[in-house]
């Protein structure tokens, strides 16, 4: 149960090396060794989708996946969103429509989001409302969140 | 209600406008602070084992080889921790009779419900202590069960608490005119139903968690917290760890949604506190999402015998119910479990003007997890009693559900007054809300459509809800029954030497953008740039003493006290800059970050060099003049124990007779509350809590199995609504000011929750009204709507 292992990804950008236990998820690595706390836990078996973060480019649970599974790979996380350009379009449309209320689901809301946005998805309520259906959010109605998506699609298609 | 009248037309005003929230672009960058986010020097983590049984005598419990296991710290029994936690009950005097057991954090020799902590095992992580949970050996013998609601009062039940001699935890009857002579006069259609609705629970994306620190050398209890209600939970700590008040400190930060969830005591988190205080260490316990299911309140569960008389006109003559609710074997401690059903009694038929009205409610203990209070409390129950009600009367007598209602609601010119229940109402506009409602869903078109689907045996239906909502409650609440919770709240407004202004509230955020109103209020009434206010909230150390935000009191309650402090601030340093600039304070005004003249609006001088003045050259005033640069108000609602707020929401549905699925083709919500802080902000309280009423309504339930087994302890068992089952939902609003404040505003965040469910059963009903079937349980998931065509 202790066993641990050698891993080494890059994280946000930088190169990360460390020894985990190799039943530590993803996500609890990010959070408790990485202090990566951006990144959320609210089921841990892969429904709610707060953990979503990318991996080698494609959005995944951060609780379905063993750090060791990271090994050698790429991963993105909401504070290496923030410290690019990639996703301020969504962040501005998120706070100008108060898509997020506590917050909690925002970050995978957000890399799920992101996802749709940048593989050309269309301003298409009902595909925007099936792309973030692995993603709980308990207070917004979702309603704020498909309008948010929208506004960058119709931006985008605009400019 | 006196106070200064121009604050709502003041040029840099913000009341009233969509403005986003300061907050958001921080949990946009993954910046927020959760309670699971805090890591603190030597922190260790907690596990439970928790039981298996519904009910069980605890025989034995053996930690040797859980000792013996890697990172193991600590290991607490109930009896353990008995010893450093006083035991708690949660009882309110004003809720006369309810009666309920003494409870610890963990269970001593009995455990009462599948998931009460059994043992407690601290670990250097939550890993380690989880591995050490599963060798724990715990010895249970069995106990007969009660865990039905419906037998747990019969004589053959087994009793939970011997000494109360039965289940009964509480009963209330209101008796009001005659009903009996009502129902039974000539001409009257009674209509009468048995209405089920389900556990269900809050379901916070983030769970339950605590950190709790204790430093010996001060007596120091400290509580990162998400919840609610912070001053109540340093109350409560004090109270039951022996820690004086003062030396208790509770902060919340980010709160991952709460619901009234988060406002309850739990004991895992009190267990926290106590092992944190025995080891001298921080202490985290974070529920996972099995533990949540199991342990978080669950709300409902109630099994109601309803009946309705109308007569040939469609006038309600009388309503008559009886309410059963099964809470848990303990009634919560400390808002106690009865207030639901309290509430059912209360508010059922609270829009109609209506003379006969009775209603029991009996509240029952149970082996099953507690049940408290979650958002609306007792809200749906009661919309959907009354309103379920007068759709099948009118049905019965063939009246259109609009026009029924016409017939019924109190008019809007109608107040002050009170329902048949007692309740002191004011400032209502049921009949504006209709209507508008009627005009944003276009009533007619709708029903044109339902004529053309039913010819191609589609069907649809749409259905309506007039409600009332509890918002800003009185000490009439809680604190007049004994409860530590503050009725009244605090603001804080203070100019910093850079001219900036630094506010601080005991009212709480949990994602409502309670801050974000806080600093449109105070912005605008003391006269600087939204973006120069810093809002605090939620730390017990440096707000003002309150309590917290719940019952929809935080934007009225609040937002009150904010807007008089804002305003004695101004007033205070008006006062200061006429004797600066030689000038009359009554001709001075501060607007945009500097005192003009109040006239013409020229600028005088900057806020900054009038608080730099004060703070650092104090030697330009006169001796005489003593500046404060900070004022606090105090806010409680007097003369009315609930400010009441009102809706009328309709449903759209299309119900698949074949698989039984419910779609929602269209939801609308006509909100009335009060005067409206920022727009933006309440339509989406209202989308929220419609969708968590839709949640109720349709999908979730916390389901047992007869001998008290939880089912379904899984997000992807328990089901809520997700993106594409959910329609978009169109807000509308009146503004009906509330006359017990000079803001106005009354609350907004559980209409949609309270409301919903109504709606959507009387939407269902209306699709299956040709096939001469109806559905009265909550949630309507296809297999019930099957059973009731007969299908299955």
């Amino acid at each position: 149960m202790t066993q641990t292992q050698s891993i080494q990804l890059t994280v946000n950008g930088e190169p990360v090396n460390a020894s985990v236990p190799v039943r530590m998820n993803l996500v609890d690595f990010l959070r408790q060794e990485l202090g990566l706390t951006g990144s959320h836990v609210g089921c841990e078996h892969g429904v709610c989708g707060a953990c979503t973060i990318e991996v080698d480019g494609a959005p995944i649970r951060g609780c379905l996946m063993l750090a060791v599974q990271a090994n050698g790979a790429t991963v993105t996380t909401v504070e290496g969103l923030a410290d690019t350009d990639r996703a301020d379009a969504l962040k501005a449309a998120f706070r100008d429509r108060n898509a997020l209320q506590c917050g909690f689901c925002t970050p995978g809301m957000l890399t799920s989001a992101l996802s749709y946005v940048e593989s050309g998805g269309p301003a298409d309520r009902t595909a925007i409302r099936e792309h973030i259906s692995g993603n709980y959010c308990r207070c917004t109605g979702y309603q704020a969140i498909v309008d948010a998506i929208c506004d960058v699609i119709g931006k985008e298609a605009k400019s | 209600m006196t106070g200064p009248a121009t604050i709502f037309d003041r040029p840099n005003t913000y009341i009233g406008q969509p403005t986003p929230r300061q907050d958001t672009d921080r949990l946009l960058q993954g910046r927020g602070k959760y309670v699971d986010d805090v890591q603190l020097p030597r922190m260790v983590h907690a596990a439970f084992h928790r039981s298996p049984h519904a009910h069980a005598k605890i025989v034995s419990i053996d930690v040797s080889a859980a000792k013996a296991m890697p990172g193991v710290i600590a290991i607490y029994t109930g009896k353990d921790l008995a010893e450093t936690v006083t035991p708690y009950v949660g009882v309110l005097t004003h809720l006369a009779g309810l009666r309920s057991a003494p409870q610890h954090p963990i269970a001593v020799d009995v455990a009462r419900w599948q998931g009460e902590p059994v043992v407690m095992v601290v670990a250097t992580s939550r890993a380690l202590a989880e591995d050490a949970v599963e060798v724990i050996e715990v010895e249970y013998d069995p106990l007969p069960a009660a865990c039905d609601a419906e037998t747990a009062l019969d004589a053959s039940a087994p009793v939970i608490h011997k000494d109360f001699g039965s289940n009964l935890a509480w009963e209330r009857l209101v008796d009001v005119g005659d009903v009996e002579a009502a129902l039974k006069a000539e001409g009257v259609t009674v209509v009468e139903r048995e209405f089920r609705f389900g556990r269900h629970t809050g379901v916070t994306l983030e769970p339950r968690s605590a950190v709790c620190d204790y430093d010996p050398s001060e007596n120091q209890l400290t509580m990162y917290y998400s919840g609610q209600a912070p001053h109540m939970m340093q109350v409560i700590l004090s109270k039951h760890l022996g820690v004086p008040e003062e030396n208790v400190r509770v902060i919340s930060n980010d709160v991952g949604g709460s619901f009234g969830i988060k406002i309850h005591t739990y004991g895992d988190e009190v267990a926290a506190a106590a092992v944190a205080k025995l080891l001298k260490r921080p202490v985290k316990f974070t529920a996972d999402r099995h533990e949540s299911f199991l342990t978080d309140i669950h709300a409902r569960d109630h099994v109601v015998t309803g009946k309705m008389g109308v007569d040939a006109n469609g006038k309600i003559v009388a309503i008559d119910f009886d309410d059963l609710t099964g809470i848990g074997p303990f009634s919560m401690y400390p808002r106690t479990s009865a207030i639901e059903c309290n509430q059912v009694l209360n508010l059922t038929g609270a829009p109609y003007d209506l003379e006969n009205y009775r209603a029991r409610g009996r509240v029952v203990f149970q082996n099953k997890n507690m049940m408290c209070q979650y958002r609306a409390v007792g809200h749906p129950i009661a919309m959907a009693i009354c309103d379920g009600l007068i759709e099948d009367a009118a049905r019965a007598i063939n009246i259109d559900p609009v026009e029924m209602r016409r017939r019924n609601l109190m008019r809007d010119d109608s107040y002050p007054r009170a329902s048949a229940s007692g309740m002191k109402l004011d400032d209502l506009s049921h009949q504006k809300a209709l209507d508008r409602l009627v005009e944003i869903m276009d009533y007619e078109a709708l029903r044109a459509d339902q004529e053309e689907a039913r010819k191609k045996g589609i069907h649809r239906g749409i259905g309506f809800v007039s409600m009332v909502e509890v918002t800003n409650p009185s000490p009439m609440f809680y604190g007049i029954g004994g409860a530590p919770i503050a009725s009244q709240d605090g603001a804080t407004a203070r100019l910093d030497a850079g001219g900036a202004l630094h506010i601080s509230s005991s009212v709480t955020e949990q994602g409502q953008g309670t801050n974000a109103i806080l600093a449109q209020i105070a912005a605008g009434v003391f006269g600087v740039p939204i973006e120069r206010v810093k809002v605090t909230t939620g730390d017990t150390a440096t707000v003002p003493y309150g309590g917290g935000t719940w019952a929809s009191r935080g934007a009225g309650i609040g937002g009150e006290a904010m807007l008089q402090a804002a305003h004695a601030l101004k007033e205070q340093v008006l006062d200061v800059a006429a004797v600066m600039l030689q000038a009359e304070a009554d001709t001075l005004d501060i607007r945009n970050g500097a005192v003009v003249d109040a006239k013409n609006g020229t600028e005088r001088m900057p806020l900054a060099d009038l608080a730099r003045t004060v703070y650092y050259r104090g030697n330009e005033l006169p001796s005489d003049l003593n500046p404060e640069l900070i004022a606090t108000r105090h806010y409680r609602v007097t003369d009315f124990p609930f400010v009441f707020t009102n809706g009328a929401m309709a449903a759209h549905v299309e119900v698949d007779t074949d698989t039984g699925f419910t779609k929602v083709l269209g939801f609308w919500a006509v909100e009335d509350c009060g005067r409206v802080i920022n727009p933006m902000l309440v339509d989406e309280q209202v989308r929220g809590g419609v969708v968590q009423g839709i949640g109720g309504a349709l999908y979730e339930e916390c389901i047992y199995s007869e001998d008290g087994q939880m089912l379904n302890t899984t997000m992807a068992d328990y089901m809520v609504p997700m993106a594409a089952e959910m329609p978009d939902i169109v807000v509308s609003h009146i503004e009906t000011p509330s006359k017990t404040s000079v803001l106005g505003a009354k609350g907004a965040g559980e209409a949609g929750t309270g409301g919903a469910p109504a709606a959507l059963l009387n939407a269902v009903n209306d699709a299956l009204a040709p096939l001469d079937t109806s559905i009265w349980q909550m949630p309507m998931t296809p297999e019930r709507i099957l059973k009731v065509l007969g299908k299955v």
